[in-house]
């Protein structure tokens, strides 16, 4: 019974959680495309485009605490998946320019004019056409979470151990997209976009809809994230969470479950990387550096882990302190960003979502205990 | 050791482990055991640490790949070709020396997951809780005495009910065999003893074996009972004639 009516009140919450993303979202489109910019209430290009990459950031934020609140896989690498789809996304970005790059070359893009490459690599083909591109944004994150996760669930690595290799996966990848040879522009990464399927990335317009486009991926992320953690396979989740070997000895093959959940949770780091592009006009090799990876996981332990509803909100709140910190004080953030996880993680390891409850409930017994109540008669018989 | 005199009068065993050798790096954990468990017997064994209890039990189970010997189930299913989920499936529960439930599951939940039935990804995504399936978790409910808990957490559980729910959790796999890793650890004497009336109706329809240190309770199941000592078996047989053995009362009172 109580555990029905507490499913009743998870599913309202889960709506309100969509509902909100998606009438901010709403909001600040409308704000940002009809008012005059001399208003009060009016929202600049800057801040929405902060606000599309923070919600690119809570999708990523969202696919962490898919793996690690729900199985118990801390990946350090997820930032890997989030520059594959970034990457899948800039070569499509890349081959609308055309002719309009520095070398007007109509084929390639302006680096390897500059490296004097006289033919696209073949794996570029494809990528002027936007449903290829959309296809690869989720099969080349998927596609490596896959190989990955079946190697290492396979042979058992667990722990700190998977932590560690999937350190060793994204600093790989990142020195690896440093190459020039690589054909992915080298250090300097994709940049210099102009349009997506037509829109002008400059277009105040296309600005608000990607983010709106970004709002409305989040919120499906969260709507496939709450199902699953809502169904008979959450539920196995978290056992083997809580308890691998017990899980195993009644039966289940944890390994197929941590692949499965592991490749589903890149392909939404993919997009959230493909949705962040366009937004920040750049994606280079920097993406792949191994303090990305751990920064999203700060992110989910703030919010709280294992609640979805606080990924979403700790990838948002922590990249908006982000921004405000490296505005003033740059050099102190990443002081700042290891204070906030030791902090969260000694005093409230829950995060704020599953802290929130408790201090509500502190803060309502202190005024309870303010006022003198009537004097209750004792129950232990004398 | 001669194991079956009449193979074809006895009745398939339920599990049938013979000459099985593990060792780990030169130490021989199992060496050259055999045993030999009858469908719908109860069987408690015992040892001293380190005789290869727990290693006897991973052997079973497929954690633990003999180096020698035969371990069938049923008779004629190879257990040391299968991996720990597909023996579980077959029919063979396994209860750790440390209860181990779901602690962040409800009561009723540990119990959902470890019903029989299907165990891959995709078939569990879009399982529903069945009327069926309500049922039998009732009963073991009832069995285990957990009927009051069924909303709690498993982390809230007391140490006995702990063990029971872990033993309910066996029970809902729907298991033939059920191996039982010293399930009075740590009980109280009231405990002890609704473990043992819990078992002995368990008995009543399948397969158990019990690892035990616990001399009373094994006294309690009046079970045929088999002594292992550094990897054999030293000993088998009734409570007292066991216990009346010289090898045997060495080996626990020597030490």
């Amino acid at each position: 019974m109580i555990a029905r009516k507490l499913a009743g009140q998870q599913h309202s919450l889960a709506l309100l959680v969509v509902a909100g993303l998606l009438g901010l979202a709403a909001l600040i489109v409308v704000l940002h495309l009809a008012l005059p910019a001399d208003s009060a209430f009016y929202i600049s290009s800057y801040a929405v485009a902060l606000i599309g990459k923070y919600l690119c950031f809570a999708l990523l934020a969202l696919a962490v605490d898919l793996v690690w609140g729900y199985v118990g896989i801390l990946s350090l690498g997820h930032g890997a998946f989030f520059a594959l789809g970034g990457y899948a996304m800039g070569m499509y970005l890349m081959r609308q320019i055309g002719t309009r790059g520095v070398y007007g070359d109509p084929i390639l893009p302006d680096f390897m004019v500059f490296l004097n490459w006289k033919e696209l690599p073949w794996y570029w083909f494809g990528f002027d056409q936007f449903w290829f591109a959309f296809i690869m944004i989720m099969a080349a994150p998927g596609l490596l979470a896959f190989v990955f996760g079946y190697l290492a669930f396979r042979s058992r690595v667990t722990g700190v151990y998977l932590s560690i290799i999937t350190q060793a996966m994204t600093f790989a990848l990142l020195l690896a997209f440093f190459r020039n040879d690589m054909g992915f522009g080298g250090n300097n990464g994709l940049t210099d976009f102009k349009d997506l399927l037509g829109f002008s990335l400059a277009e105040d317009a296309t600005r608000a809809g990607l983010l709106f486009a970004s709002a409305v991926v989040l919120a499906l992320g969260f709507i496939a994230c709450w199902a699953i953690a809502h169904s008979r396979l959450g539920k196995v989740l978290v056992a083997i969470r809580d308890a691998e070997s017990r899980t195993r000895f009644i039966g289940y093959r944890v390994e197929q479950y941590k692949v499965l959940i592991f490749t589903l949770s890149a392909i939404m780091a993919g997009v959230a990387g493909a949705l962040y592009v366009p937004q920040v006009s750049i994606i280079n090799p920097s993406e792949f550096a191994p303090t990305n990876s751990i920064e999203a996981v700060v992110w989910v332990a703030v919010g709280g882990r294992g609640t979805l509803f606080g990924a979403i909100l700790g990838g948002i709140l922590v990249n908006f302190g982000k921004t405000l910190l490296t505005n003033a004080l740059p050099e102190l953030w990443l002081f700042a960003l290891g204070g906030l996880f030791i902090v969260v993680t000694l005093f409230m390891p829950k995060g704020l979502v599953g802290t929130a409850p408790a201090a509500l409930a502190w803060v309502k017994g202190r005024l309870h205990r303010a006022k003198p109540g009537p004097a209750r008669p004792s129950e232990a018989g004398e | 050791m001669t194991i079956i005199d009449d193979p074809a009068a006895a009745p398939k065993p339920v599990l049938y482990l013979s000459g099985v050798t593990v060792s780990f790096d030169g130490f021989k954990a199992l060496n050259d055991l055999s045993l030999l468990i009858a469908p719908g017997e109860m069987r408690a064994v015992i040892g001293p640490n380190g005789a290869g209890k727990t290693t006897m039990m991973d052997v079973i189970t497929g954690k633990t790949r003999p180096d020698q010997g035969e371990v069938f189930f049923n008779g004629d299913v190879d257990l040391t070709k299968l991996d720990e989920a597909s023996i579980a499936s077959l029919g063979i529960g396994r209860k750790f020396q440390k209860p181990t439930v779901f602690e962040s599951h409800t009561v009723w939940d540990n119990l959902l997951l470890s019903l029989a039935g299907p165990r891959g990804p995709f078939r569990v995504l879009f399982a529903r809780e069945t009327a069926a399936e309500r049922a039998r978790i009732e009963e073991i409910l009832a069995t285990t005495k957990l009927e009051a808990s069924r909303d709690r957490l498993g982390a809230e559980l007391s140490h006995g009910q702990k063990q029971w729910l872990e033993i309910g959790m066996l029970l809902a796999q729907e298991p033939a065999l059920l191996l039982v890793d010293e399930p009075v650890a740590g009980m109280t004497d009231a405990e002890t003893e609704q473990t043992a009336a819990l078992l002995r109706d368990i008995n009543r329809t399948r397969s158990v074996v019990v690892v035990e240190h616990d001399m009373t309770f094994v006294r309690a199941l009046d079970v045929k009972v088999t002594v292992l000592h550094e990897g054999s078996v030293l000993a088998e047989g009734p409570l007292d004639q066991v216990s009346a053995n010289e090898r045997v009362i060495e080996v626990y009172l020597g030490r």
